[in-house]
Order: C-alpha cells, then sequence, then structure tokens
C-alpha cells in the first residue's frame, strides 16, 4: 500500500554519467504518488487508491494503477502523467500495469484524501459500504460548508462518475458528495 | 484457444457498447438534467465494461488487433448482442425499462462470473458487478415511480414492459457456443440465472403495479449475429469516422 503523507518532492534533475536518473525506489514512489486526478485536482492518485504499488524488479520500475471506475476517462491521463513524469526524470526502464482485482473501493482513501476531499467542497464517502434498499438514498451526508447533516440527494449522477449531487437543507448550497463504491 | 469463449466474451461486449451508445443517445435530450446525466453516466459504465471485454477477446484472438477493430470495424452480422440492446430508446419509459431488463440479468450473471475460473473474466466480472448493482437500483427505482405515479406514466411504462418483453427470452435462451462453454462449466447455467431475475421482476412489478406480460413468442437472434433492422443504423452512426477515415486517430 502507498503512504500518500511521504510528501517531500525528491530533486529530478541528478542524472548518472549515461544521463539517466539516479532516483532510488522510495524517491520514485514518492515522485508518482504527487501526481494528481485528472478531475478532482485537489487529490493524488495515491490519495484515492488509484496508485497500488511501485516496485523495482530486475532494475525495471514496475508501477501498478487501477482504475476508480471501469469507465473513467481519466485512467488514459493518469497513465499519460506517470509516462511524462517518468521520461521528465529520466527513468527510462519502466513499465505501468493496469489491474482491475482487487476491484477498487473508496474504503481505500487516505484520511488526509478525505480531508482534502471536504476541505475543496466533496463531501467525502462515509466509511460503510452495503448494498441500499430501494429509494433509501445513501446514508447520512454531511454538508462539506457547513456540517449540518440535514442534506437531501439531488441526483446519485453527476458531474463525473465517482459523484452524486447533494443539497444542504440548512445552508441550502448544493454540493457534491463522492459516493461510496 | 476456445472459439465459444471469444464467442462469448464478444457477446457481453457487443452488448455493453450497443448499450452505452444508446444510452449515450439521450446525452442533451434526457427529460430532466439530473437523469440526462444519470443516463450518459451508465453509458460510460457500459463503455468501460465493453472496453475491457475486447480488449481480452483480441488478446485471445492473438491477431494483433485492438479494442478499436471489434467496435468500428465489424459489420452487423459478426455483433453479437442482445436484440434488446439495440432496441431504440422510443422513449424515457421504454429506456428505463430496456436497461431494468438488463441490470436485473448482469447483476446474477456477473455475480456467478466473479468466481469463474479464468482470473481475467471473473475480475471484470467482479468490477463490473460494482456498477450493476446501482445501475438496477437506478431502473428499478424509476420502474416504481412511473408505474405507480400518474396515469400517463403508468400507461407508458406498462406499454413498454408489454412491447419490449418479447426481447427478454433470447437472453437467458442460450445459444450453441454458450451451450458448449455451459457444459464444461465456464459459464453459469441461464436456469439459474432467469430465477433469480424473475425473483426481480416480480417484485419490482408489484410495486410499480405493472401487469406482468404472458409469456409468448420470444424474438431471438442477437446473439448469433441475426439483428432487427435497427442496429445498422447504429453501427453506421459510430462507425462512421472509422470508414472514412481509417485508422484515424484522436
Amino acid at each position: 500500500m502507498i503512504d500518500p503523507t511521504k510528501n517531500s518532492k525528491p530533486e529530478i534533475d541528478q542524472l548518472n554519467e549515461q544521463g539517466s536518473s539516479i532516483l532510488n525506489l522510495q524517491e520514485i514512489e514518492s515522485l508518482i504518488s504527487q501526481i494528481t486526478d485528472p478531475e478532482i485536482p485537489v487529490l493524488t492518485i495515491a490519495d484515492l487508491g488509484i496508485l497500488r504499488s511501485v516496485k523495482k524488479i530486475n532494475d525495471r520500475i514496475e508501477i501498478t494503477i487501477t482504475p476508480t471506475y471501469v469507465g473513467c476517462p481519466a485512467m488514459g491521463m493518469i497513465e499519460m502523467n506517470i509516462k511524462a513524469l517518468l521520461d521528465e526524470s529520466k527513468i527510462k526502464n519502466y513499465i505501468i500495469h493496469t489491474v482491475l482485482h482487487p476491484a477498487w473501493s473508496t474504503s481505500w482513501m487516505s484520511e488526509e484524501g478525505r480531508k482534502k476531499l471536504k476541505e475543496f467542497g466533496i463531501a467525502p464517502p462515509s466509511q460503510k459500504i452495503r448494498i441500499q434498499k430501494l429509494f433509501e438514498g445513501q446514508g447520512i451526508v454531511e454538508c462539506p460548508r457547513c456540517n449540518s447533516t440535514n442534506t437531501e440527494m439531488i441526483s446519485e449522477f453527476a458531474s463525473t462518475a465517482c459523484k452524486s449531487l447533494y443539497r444542504c437543507k440548512d445552508c441550502l448550497e448544493a454540493f457534491d458528495y463522492f459516493k461510496c463504491h | 484457444m476456445d472459439k465459444n469463449k471469444i464467442d462469448f466474451i464478444l457477446s457481453q461486449a457487443d452488448t455493453a457498447l450497443i448499450l452505452g451508445q444508446r444510452l449515450g443517445e439521450w446525452c442533451g435530450h434526457g427529460p430532466v438534467l439530473e437523469q440526462d446525466i444519470a443516463m450518459t453516466n451508465i453509458a460510460l459504465d457500459y463503455v468501460g465494461r465493453a472496453r475491457l471485454l475486447y480488449t481480452y477477446a483480441t488478446e485471445f484472438e492473438g491477431k494483433g488487433e485492438t479494442e478499436d477493430h471489434l467496435a468500428f470495424l465489424r459489420d452487423e452480422r459478426e455483433f453479437k448482442n442482445l436484440l434488446l440492446s439495440e432496441h431504440p430508446n422510443v422513449d424515457f419509459a421504454f429506456t428505463v425499462c430496456r436497461q431494468f431488463f438488463l441490470d436485473a440479468y448482469f447483476v446474477p450473471l456477473f455475480e456467478a462470473l466473479s468466481s469463474n475460473e479464468d482470473n481475467r473474466l471473473a475480475h471484470i466480472a467482479e468490477k463490473s458487478l460494482k456498477e450493476c448493482h446501482y445501475h438496477l437500483r437506478w431502473s428499478s427505482e424509476w420502474m416504481i415511480r412511473l408505474g405507480d405515479g400518474t396515469e400517463e406514466s403508468h400507461h407508458r411504462i406498462q406499454s413498454a414492459v408489454d412491447k419490449l418483453w418479447e426481447y427478454t427470452g433470447e437472453i437467458f435462451d442460450a445459444t450453441d457456443y454458450e451451450k458448449k462453454l455451459q457444459e464444461k462449466n465456464l459459464i453459469p447455467q441461464y436456469s439459474t440465472l432467469k430465477i433469480k431475475w424473475e425473483a426481480t421482476m416480480v417484485s419490482v412489478f408489484d410495486e410499480a403495479k405493472i401487469i406482468k406480460p404472458k409469456d409468448n413468442w420470444f424474438q431471438k437472434g442477437g446473439k448469433n449475429g441475426i439483428h432487427t433492422e435497427k442496429l445498422g443504423f447504429i453501427l453506421a452512426d459510430m462507425q462512421y469516422i472509422q470508414r472514412a477515415y481509417p485508422g484515424l486517430e484522436w
């Protein structure tokens, strides 16, 4: 599991005589961990649990990522951003794997990620994941602005696949809720 | 390489792609903005599922083709999607009903496939299942809202159920390639899936005050490439750019 709290950004311009990066695995991991999600730019791919692992196998860096939703259009861009960063860092020998199993879950989202989401104005997913009954909505969702639980769902589907649209009945603001998955 | 297995994967992929394309037609035309977004969100899940399955099929076939070959360069008779998935949207009630019939099938199907001995297929099923649960919740809730709503909404959803019912038989009518896979226990028996599907029908129809149609004549053929005249129009729309400008990339 990637630890998103490792936030010190390594210098990427130190090269060896062959012009390759001299970064060690931990530094590479912390570099990649800081790539943000294109649709929710306050969260890194490590916060979201999209970045599953960074390993070194036979001198090759192997990066494993997993999609949030099968049709998530951000995945292509995330992979591209990882490649761009590694190329910029002169890391030449790497491969990016995309895995589906175990299926991504919001329970992988870091505490730090939940905090950042709320500050950004998106209600973080509540911890409980269960199959809801019809017309039951999604349980108690707290307004990220005024913390009221007097909220109602406007639509289970919102601006991106991973969010629902809510309305706070106290401060009257509409807000996004990152749904449990 | 098992041709039956490829046909099954293609049939699932084609149903997901065509259904995704159909739902996508609602983009900008939904009855209210929230449901417009709901339908396009669900469409995205279907297209995502189709991509995973097509990619798997190309690796299986090993001809060096990509998902795009399968989606954009095959003709009608090569598509193996369920007839239900190509049925036009007609109105919101028809769309909800079509989704409900299919969602109620995908949930038990992917539950069963999640533990398939083929890990790749099992993982695609496990991932898709999470999404199928909320697709089914969305379509079930709308079946009930429309069925137990106004006189007009009830009439529309009941007529959608009556007209689309003849396309549901095909779902559980195993083709030769499906039968061969079932004999080897590689895919679930449809009789067990049908029991679960019917239970969902009964409970939602009951709450929605919808009368279950009688089982009469059922249309079939989609899974073997025999389609309604509607599929050609979808393919023309979807494949036009690749046909006109072969190999074009974004």
